[in-house]
């Protein structure tokens, strides 16, 4: 992974420098919350419902095992034990002191972490593929890429004060696991006919109150132009999009009032204007970088485990934990392994200090000292050894993180809520606690299949109840809790805003509301190779719509 | 009345087991008030600069983590001047974004009406060992305790 050389230590550093010295001045009143609160944001510094929030960015979701343990280091010695994994691929500290968060950063710095650009009108932290450089679908690894894109837009002179918020992601394999089409600019690694790398672009893309697809602007660019034409795009978008309504400021909207055409003849226009050699990507720089996220050297083995299948055999939890959570690594004789932060019954995304440093422990002695961050708030180890599997399980489920539901009904993506943010009209971290009892991990969740549960507590939708396919949107009706409920959505290569199917439903009814939409499913489908999301296709939202309102008319749904 | 059943079902999920306490301070009488059902009021809040604590405006103008120690205010004029004090706070850089919470008198207790503010005043509903409520710091929601799971339905 990227190490950070003599000038990214010395960048870092003088962020924490000039950050100290803005908190020193604000605490003496030297400057005014109004003034200082631009400074907080861009070093990822919150004020949320209970105390002040920091977003810690994990660039590309790509973490090693010093800067986890830090990570846990800072939950012991300055918030409260534990942090919060988020759909950026960030992890979130709910609790710190404001005249904390210089010390904080600069431990953060010291293991080459930092907060920058996770907030603010600016490039937020590029996110990529959690399995990016293991999965055997990839057409190359997009880290590399996402790390140009971050060194590039670091305080980027001319893109420190966009409109809005402006986010980048990332995928390098056939499966879009980076959900590009929910972002600002999404890019899909491809290969043109002569075998030469280059990306697909996407631009439009994002969630929110006004969920938009992202539309392809090139089909097409060679890996030299990526930043040139990233320039073109940001300067567009940094000129004609509008700054007078927060809430129409995103790209998605410029490219709603312009249309495809006129945003791609104006990106294209830009694109030609201007000589951008300066831009064009070096192919010593692209290798020099490249080299970084070169694989461990993985010598291919047998691609079973006898100590695997003996294990199976006999330990009906840990072939549970197998069939969900280890998914097949390019090298024979290798596996990637999901460890799911969604325990029954649990915070979705939240990890203790002691978890965190157990999961450190276990990528420094099976995975080659490297763990990502998933979107979905869960936690991977991309490079183990089959034979090293049962070990690993023995671990996690020591600390409770072998929880055996990855990517099942259970493993649901919920942001904060109304239990911590201050944006929030709704709970939404209660609303998972409550389906993950009622599904679990066992024989149930199992039969159901592959299905994708998201939740968010405000139309920001942090938590991409959009693209769920079932997706859960908590607002605030008449002063009561209300859940708007979408089906059919979806956040891979095949991206769908999911429909909205009725009028709200009460916190005591949506429990039950998901139940009969889980019910219908299970009725219809054409057998268990259907899953959720196929059958909804198939079938549309009638018989869903049917089942939650019609038949269950006067219950109180 | 959705308010009352919506405190009522939230101090299932908030309510510390823990002996009634004293009810924030009111400006009035609101033994009488309370005698007549529910009474709306309103106290001051903001963050702390310094840590971002929660804390409530107190009946000498200074600020206090405890709730119950809130200053509740039933005419706008009083409010009024509870909010300069806020604004003055802030000039002094004590605290951040000073402003007005309705309270309710239920019980012999005050209490925030909206879930916001019950939260924020409270902590997470999800952890129940982290904000106010795990220092005995949080409003009294109702008079009898509960023992329903920590995530319940509202």
């Amino acid at each position: 992974m990227y190490r950070y050389d003599e000038f990214d230590a010395a960048f870092v550093s003088a962020r924490v420098d000039e950050f100290r010295d803005q908190v020193a001045r604000r605490l003496a009143g030297e400057l005014t919350e109004d003034q200082f609160r631009p400074h907080r944001l861009m070093n990822g510094l919150y004020l949320q419902l209970h105390s002040y929030m920091l977003r810690i960015a994990a660039p590309y979701g790509t973490l090693n095992s010093r800067q986890m343990r830090k990570l846990a280091e800072i939950a012991r010695k300055y918030d409260r034990g534990y942090g919060h994994f988020t759909t950026r691929q960030n992890l979130q500290f709910n609790w710190p002191a404001l005249k904390d968060v210089p010390d904080i950063l600069a431990e953060l710095a010291s293991v080459d972490m930092h907060a920058i650009q996770t907030s603010g009108n600016c490039i937020r932290n590029v996110t990529a593929d959690h399995y990016s450089g293991v999965s055997a679908d990839e057409i190359a690894d997009p880290r590399p890429y996402a790390e140009i894109l971050r060194q590039w837009s670091s305080q980027h002179p001319e893109f420190s004060f966009l409109p809005r918020k402006f986010k980048i992601a990332v995928n390098g394999a056939l499966h879009d696991r980076a959900v590009i089409l929910a972002h600002d600019i999404g890019l899909q690694l491809v290969r043109d006919r002569n075998g030469e790398l280059g990306f697909t672009v996407y631009v439009g893309g994002g969630l929110g109150r006004t969920p938009l697809l992202g539309h392809k602007v090139r089909e097409f660019l060679p890996e030299r132009d990526l930043l040139a034409y990233a320039d073109a795009i940001l300067r567009v978008y940094n000129l004609e999009g509008r700054r007078d309504n927060k809430y129409k400021a995103r790209i998605k909207i410029l490219l709603h009032e312009k249309g495809l055409e006129g945003l791609r003849e104006a990106i294209e226009a830009e694109f030609r204007a201007h000589d951008r050699t300066g831009l064009a990507l070096p192919a010593e720089e692209i290798a020099r970088i490249n080299a970084y996220f070169a694989p461990p050297p993985l010598e291919a083995k047998k691609p079973t485990s006898d100590r695997v299948e003996r294990r199976r055999g006999k330990d009906a939890k840990f072939s549970k934990f197998f069939e969900s959570n280890v998914t097949p690594h390019k090298t024979p004789g290798y596996a990637i392994v999901t460890i799911s932060l969604k325990p029954i019954g649990g915070v979705p995304g939240d990890a203790s200090a002691d978890q965190i440093d157990a999961v450190a422990d276990l990528a420094e002695d099976y995975s080659h000292d490297e763990l990502r961050v998933s979107h979905e708030q869960n936690l991977i180890l991309p490079h183990v050894a089959l034979d090293d599997l049962t070990a690993v399980y023995d671990r996690l489920a020591s600390v409770g993180l072998a929880t055996p539901n990855a990517g099942l009904i259970s493993d649901i993506i919920a942001c904060p809520g109304l239990d911590y943010c201050a944006l929030a009209t709704a709970r939404s971290i209660p609303i998972a606690q409550r389906l993950s009892e009622r599904f679990g991990d066992g024989a149930r969740a199992r039969a159901i299949g592959p299905l994708k549960i998201k939740i968010s507590g405000c139309i920001n939708a942090c938590g991409h109840h959009h693209v769920g396919h079932i997706g859960i949107l908590g607002l605030e009706r008449a002063g009561e809790e209300t859940y708007q409920v979408t089906l059919g959505g979806s956040g891979d290569e095949n991206a769908t805003i999911g429909e909205i199917v009725g009028p709200g439903l009460s916190s005591e009814t949506i429990v039950e509301a998901v139940e009969t939409v889980v019910e219908t499913y299970m009725a219809q489908r054409q057998g268990p190779d259907e899953d959720f999301l196929a059958a909804f296709r198939r079938l549309g939202m009638a018989p869903f719509k049917e089942a939650l309102y019609e038949r269950s008319a006067g219950a109180d749904i | 009345m959705l308010s009352f059943l919506y405190i009522y079902k939230l101090c299932r999920l908030i309510e510390v087991r823990r002996p009634r306490r004293r009810p924030a301070r009111g400006t009035s009488n609101e033994g009488a008030d309370a005698r007549k059902g529910t009474r709306l009021s309103q106290i001051v809040t903001a963050n702390r600069l310094a840590d971002g604590v929660v804390v409530f405006q107190d009946a000498g103008g200074g600020w206090a983590e405890d709730f119950a120690l809130a200053a509740v205010y039933a005419d706008a004029a009083a409010l009024e001047a509870a909010l300069a004090l806020g604004a003055e706070a802030v000039a002094l850089s004590q605290v951040v974004d000073p402003y007005a919470v309705e309270v309710e008198w239920r019980n012999g207790h005050y209490a925030p009406k909206t879930l916001r503010e019950a939260i924020r005043a409270s902590g997470p509903t999800v952890r129940r060992d982290l904000g106010k409520q795990a220092q005995g710091q949080a409003p009294v929601f109702a008079l009898h305790a509960s023992v329903e799971s920590p995530h319940v339905s509202l």
